[in-house]
């Protein structure tokens, strides 16, 4: 017998309230950032900040109406909902409205719409179905396929539209897949190569073959558990160093250092190719992939680099590596932003009193630089309250997914975190100049109607099948 | 799946770990690092210096002398540039690209934060057109500035000139700021701490646009700025005209003085120039060639030339030998040619001879100056040569001579007294007596004195006894009295009563009957009685150098003078008739004989011709 469940009374009010308490701080935030002396009316629908009251009542609305509806809802029309999403991804580079260079806007009786925002949601929505479904092993091959699927298919057209900044959150999701079991060495393996493709942008050639093999060596020793086959492949790694070595002096070939490294290494790898087979140690095979591929990744990461990033998108990276300087060009943003956070000082300067926001220094600042005007106004106090409140948020989500007797609940209330936890890293982390510049908002803070609502429904979702759990008892 | 739950720990130190990472970040940016702090004020807060008018110049007549004028520099702050039509800057402003590149490189050396000059003084119009299209050059901005312009071509040494101020300056002065404007030379340099007034400040606040949003902080660090003070001079600008066109082509320095006061009427040195060269965007262009000019029209001969006084100093001689007791009114010499003793010889020109004292100064004979100085050194009450000598030297600083007068313009020279240590060193102690040193009966010798010493010798014959340390300060607004330096009387060590017969002397020099003697009567001027003195300066590289004092009118002088012109020749040639048209002018404002002004006016003796020595 089903109990009638009162939502009401046991919805997680401390979420709710810590979305309240965002939601307010980024209003009070937006009003501050784009205040000027002429209109200082906090309810000025013509500004930002009188249209995102108004965003925030309808936020309000439409919280109000997921918490309503059934939870089952929500799982079972979850490959629905993706498709259709991916549906209006599609559209919108047909018919939508080109903003800022990008065809990701649908234009509805003047309200801006962005399918984007939504992808999210359905994503976590189709990821939690899918995974909590029976037969599915996370590290085998076609299920690992399908996840793939499910999360790149809206990535690859957000990246089609030409916003690369919210394509790249969909790496987000490798949170989820993390916590349901997917092998820590793929992961590891993934932070691998993306510590690679920095690496290689910063450190000579040289440095990272020697760095590889010095990996190798120690991973070699790990797999196989046995110093001696270390010592080994040192001995005949250095034994073909040197034939190589002596023979381009005395012979005066004058050939670069790394290239008799990589003889020397191709030809010691026959040697370790063979001893693997008779000895059937196949670790060693695998340790051998690890060094050649990592060459590979180097020669790679150049290639890619020049060929498939566009030239912003190059600059920005190399300001953030420090490969290049350029204050009044690329590096603008991140400068400004650092300025008007680093002179808030430890207390800020107080409620509209940054002059840095007032006076228009900080690009987009009541958008993805929202948290300058934060650090400016209300100091290290102010920066340290901001970033508590999303930990407070992250963990508290953590605690209720965790609480979910429903696996499906459960992976999409990881979504959630995900999502919500990758928006928060890069967003605060472009704008102390930690991570690259990607224009992606911070959740519930940042001014605009489709990010509020989407963020809003991603987590009033949860809240809602959070309530559900106790409908599992019966 | 539970396997797995561990992950949620992972997951939430993972979470926590890129706040830890934040938070440490924010708090180095934030609470550790200042500099950020000093980027944000650099943003907004736009200092401008509030310049006030630099105090105007008169002449003693209420002649404005000196007066501003608005000019405006441009400035350039590299952190605010951003990308502008470069092409179109350089049209506005009428440079060239190339001046624009080098500027703005200069301007990121000097400060990536500051703002630095980029282009000076630039006129009103350019001002005025580029105001209208400066939003569209980020980065840059106008700041005001004054430059001064003279409404007449004259008096440039004395008026002095104005220039940025030097990086020692800047070190040691905190008024100063690099760029700052600060007199040279001249009233300008004297009386800066007067002429400048006070800074003012006003703080902006300005936005990304380098619009001006605000004061800064209600205007609490704004400064309103003081005007300079006005300055009325003692000059006759005049008169101080009428003696440079007098100068022209010739070299040499007419100093005017009124005797009762010590106010310089009239300053001359010539060849002189323009003071107007030396404003503006050219003058470092124009410096460059006064400065190269052999004839040095930048040194300013009446305050730094060191001339020998000549015959002139005879007036000194014959004062000294009164008031020592050593001549008398009715004292006599004869004099056939010239002065003997023992094989020494000094010559003299021909007159009726013998003379007394009063005698002696109208036809000049060097023969009785030669015997009064011997007398001076060798019958005076001191038994030796040395404190005799001292003694004389003491009378002649007395008459300031030998000393800087400390007048209230900068780069004066004091002139040479020879002392008794400066012969005993060159001859031996003992080893000299009169006759070595008898040239300085005459004024040759080893003697330096500048025209500016001259003519206060001739004020103080004018006052009969005393002098006041001539200055050309007459008023400075706001202040009641000028310094008291110059409202001292300083009395000489001869007795009023001493001067008459040399004013007997100097009137008959002038206004003798033709045919007496008399050296200066081509200085006499109808109905004003001139007391005057010639002086010819032997030259042992060209020509003698022409000198006179004089000083009119005889009872109650208004006006005393000296002149000297170099390789002018005979003493009565060209300084004697200068020295009346000075006085003419002064007295009467017109000439009367247009003759002699036209005679003065026209000589060029810049390329003189060898000429005979003769001595007056």
């Amino acid at each position: 017998m089903k109990r009638r469940i009162n939502v009401w009374s046991n919805i997680d009010w401390f979420t709710v309230f810590l979305y309240l308490l965002l939601v307010i701080i980024g209003w009070l935030n937006i009003y501050s950032a784009v205040y000027t002396e002429e209109n200082q009316s906090i309810f000025d629908f013509s500004q930002r900040y009188g249209k995102q009251m108004i965003w925030i009542i309808a936020a309000f609305f439409i919280a109000f109406f997921v918490i309503l509806i059934d939870s089952n809802f929500y799982s079972f029309f979850s490959y629905f909902l993706h498709f259709i999403v991916l549906f209006l991804l599609i559209a919108v580079t047909l018919i939508g409205e080109e903003v800022h260079g990008t065809r990701a806007w649908f234009e509805i009786g003047g309200v801006r719409f962005q399918p984007a925002e939504f992808a999210k949601i359905t994503t976590s929505l189709a990821l939690a179905r899918y995974l909590s479904s029976f037969n599915v092993e996370l590290n085998r091959f076609k299920s690992f396929l399908t996840v793939a699927m499910i999360i790149l298919a809206p990535a690859a057209l957000i990246l089609i539209q030409g916003d690369s900044g919210s394509a790249l959150i969909f790496l987000a999701f490798v949170l989820v897949l993390y916590r349901q079991g997917l092998s820590l060495g793929v992961l590891l393996l993934g932070v691998y190569v993306l510590a690679l493709f920095i690496l290689a942008l910063i450190l000579e050639k040289l440095t990272i073959i020697f760095g590889s093999i010095g990996i190798a060596f120690i991973l070699l020793w790990i797999l196989t558990g046995r110093f001696k086959y270390v010592l080994i492949s040192g001995l005949v790694l250095g034994i073909a160093g040197g034939i190589f070595y002596g023979a381009d002096y005395y012979f005066q070939w004058n050939v670069p250092v790394y290239f008799i490294i990589l003889g020397a290494l191709v030809v010691s790898s026959i040697f370790y190719l063979m001893i693997s087979y008779w000895y059937k140690i196949p670790r060693f095979f695998l340790v051998l992939l690890f060094v050649f591929g990592s060459i590979g990744v180097t020669y790679s990461v150049d290639h890619v680099f020049n060929n498939f990033l566009q030239t912003h998108q190059q600059r920005r990276i190399s300001q953030l590596l420090g490969l290049e300087s350029d204050p009044l060009g690329a590096g603008y943003n991140v400068n400004q932003s650092k300025i008007a956070i680093g002179s808030g000082g430890l207390k800020g300067k107080g409620f509209l009193n940054g002059t840095q926001t007032k006076f228009d220094f900080v690009p987009e600042q009541s958008t993805d630089f929202i948290f300058c005007t934060i650090g400016e106004e209300w100091g290290f106090i102010g920066s340290f309250v901001m970033i508590a409140l999303f930990v407070t948020l992250l963990l508290r989500l953590i605690v209720l997914a965790e609480r979910q007797k429903s696996v499906f609940s459960r992976i999409y209330g990881y979504g959630v975190i995900s999502v919500i936890f990758f928006h928060f890293l890069v967003n605060i982390g472009m704008t102390i100049g930690l991570v690259p510049v990607i224009g992606i908002p911070l959740p519930f803070i940042s001014y605009g109607g489709s990010s509020l609502w989407a963020f809003t429904i991603l987590l009033f979702i949860f809240l809602r099948l959070d309530v559900s759990r106790l409908k599992e008892l019966s | 799946m539970d396997t797995f739950a561990i992950r949620r720990n992972i997951i939430g130190v993972v979470i926590i770990a890129t706040a830890l990472i934040f938070l440490i970040k924010l708090f180095f940016i934030q609470a550790v690092d200042q500099s950020y702090q000093l980027s944000a004020e650099n943003n907004v807060v736009r200092r401008i210096t509030q310049y006030p008018a630099r105090g105007l110049i008169y002449d003693r007549n209420g002649e404005m002398l000196v007066y501003n004028q608005a000019a405006y520099d441009i400035m350039v702050t590299p952190q605010h540039l951003g990308s502008f039509d470069t092409t179109e800057f350089c049209k506005l402003l009428d440079i060239e690209r190339d001046y624009l590149n080098k500027k703005l490189n200069e301007a990121k050396e000097y400060s990536y934060y500051k703002p630095s000059v980029f282009l000076k003084l630039v006129s009103s119009e350019t001002y005025a057109k580029l105001q209208e299209q400066l939003y569209q050059f980020p980065g840059f901005f106008v700041q005001p500035r004054t430059v001064r312009r003279y409404r007449y071509d004259g008096a440039a040494h004395l008026l002095g000139y104005v220039g940025e101020v030097s990086d020692k300056m800047v070190d040691t002065n905190n008024y100063y700021q690099a760029g700052d404007y600060v007199g040279i030379s001249g009233i300008e340099k004297s009386y800066e701490e007067q002429l400048r007034g006070e800074k003012g400040l006003k703080v902006y606040l300005v936005d990304v646009h380098n619009r001006i949003k605000g004061s800064y902080r209600e205007g609490r660090w704004d400064r309103e700025a003081e005007a300079g003070k006005n300055l009325t001079t003692t000059i006759d600008m005049d008169l101080q005209r009428y003696g440079e066109k007098l100068m022209k082509n010739k070299i040499g320095s007419i100093v005017a003085i009124e005797p009762e006061t010590g106010e310089i009427l009239a300053l001359v040195s010539s060849p002189t120039y323009d003071p107007g060269l030396l404003v503006g965007r050219p003058r470092s262009k124009n410096f460059k060639k006064l400065d190269t000019d052999t004839l040095k029209p930048l040194f300013n001969r009446a305050l730094m030339a060191r001339y020998p006084p000549g015959s002139t100093f005879k007036v000194v001689n014959a004062l000294i030998g009164k008031q020592e007791n050593v001549l008398y009114n009715s004292t006599t010499y004869e004099c056939h040619g010239g002065f003997r003793s023992g094989s020494f010889f000094m010559g003299c020109h021909n007159h009726p001879s013998p003379q007394d004292l009063i005698g002696s100064i109208k036809v000049s004979c060097n023969t009785y100056y030669a015997n009064v100085f011997k007398r001076i050194l060798q019958d005076s009450e001191f038994n030796n040569v040395s404190s005799a000598f001292t003694n004389w030297k003491q009378y002649l600083e007395s008459f300031g001579f030998g000393t800087r007068m400390k007048i209230d313009l900068v780069n004066e020279a004091p002139g040479f007294l020879p002392s008794v240590d400066y012969y005993n060193k060159y001859y031996g102690a003992n080893r000299w007596s009169y006759l070595t040193v008898i040239s300085l009966a005459i004024g040759q010798g080893e003697l330096g004195i500048t025209p500016l010493q001259m003519a206060n010798m001739t004020s103080i014959i004018a006052n009969r006894g005393y002098y006041y340390t001539p200055h050309v300060i007459r008023n400075i607004e706001g202040e009641e009295q000028i310094p008291s330096r110059f409202r001292q009387k300083h009395e000489t060590m001869i007795d009023s009563s001493v001067f008459r017969p040399v004013i007997e002397g100097m009137d008959l020099a002038v206004n003798g009957e033709p045919g007496t003697g008399s050296t200066a009567r081509t200085a006499a001027i109808k109905d004003i009685t001139v007391c005057g003195k010639t002086g010819t300066a032997e030259n042992p590289h060209g020509k003698d150098h022409s000198i006179f004092i004089a000083f009119a009118p005889k009872e109650d002088p208004k006006i005393a003078l000296s002149v000297y012109i170099e390789n002018g020749g005979f003493g009565a040639t060209w300084a004697a008739p200068t020295a009346k048209l000075m006085i003419e002018k002064y007295l009467q404002r017109e000439i009367s004989v247009k003759w002699w002004e036209d005679y003065v006016l026209n000589a060029n003796l810049l390329n003189p011709k060898e000429d005979d020595e003769e001595k007056d």
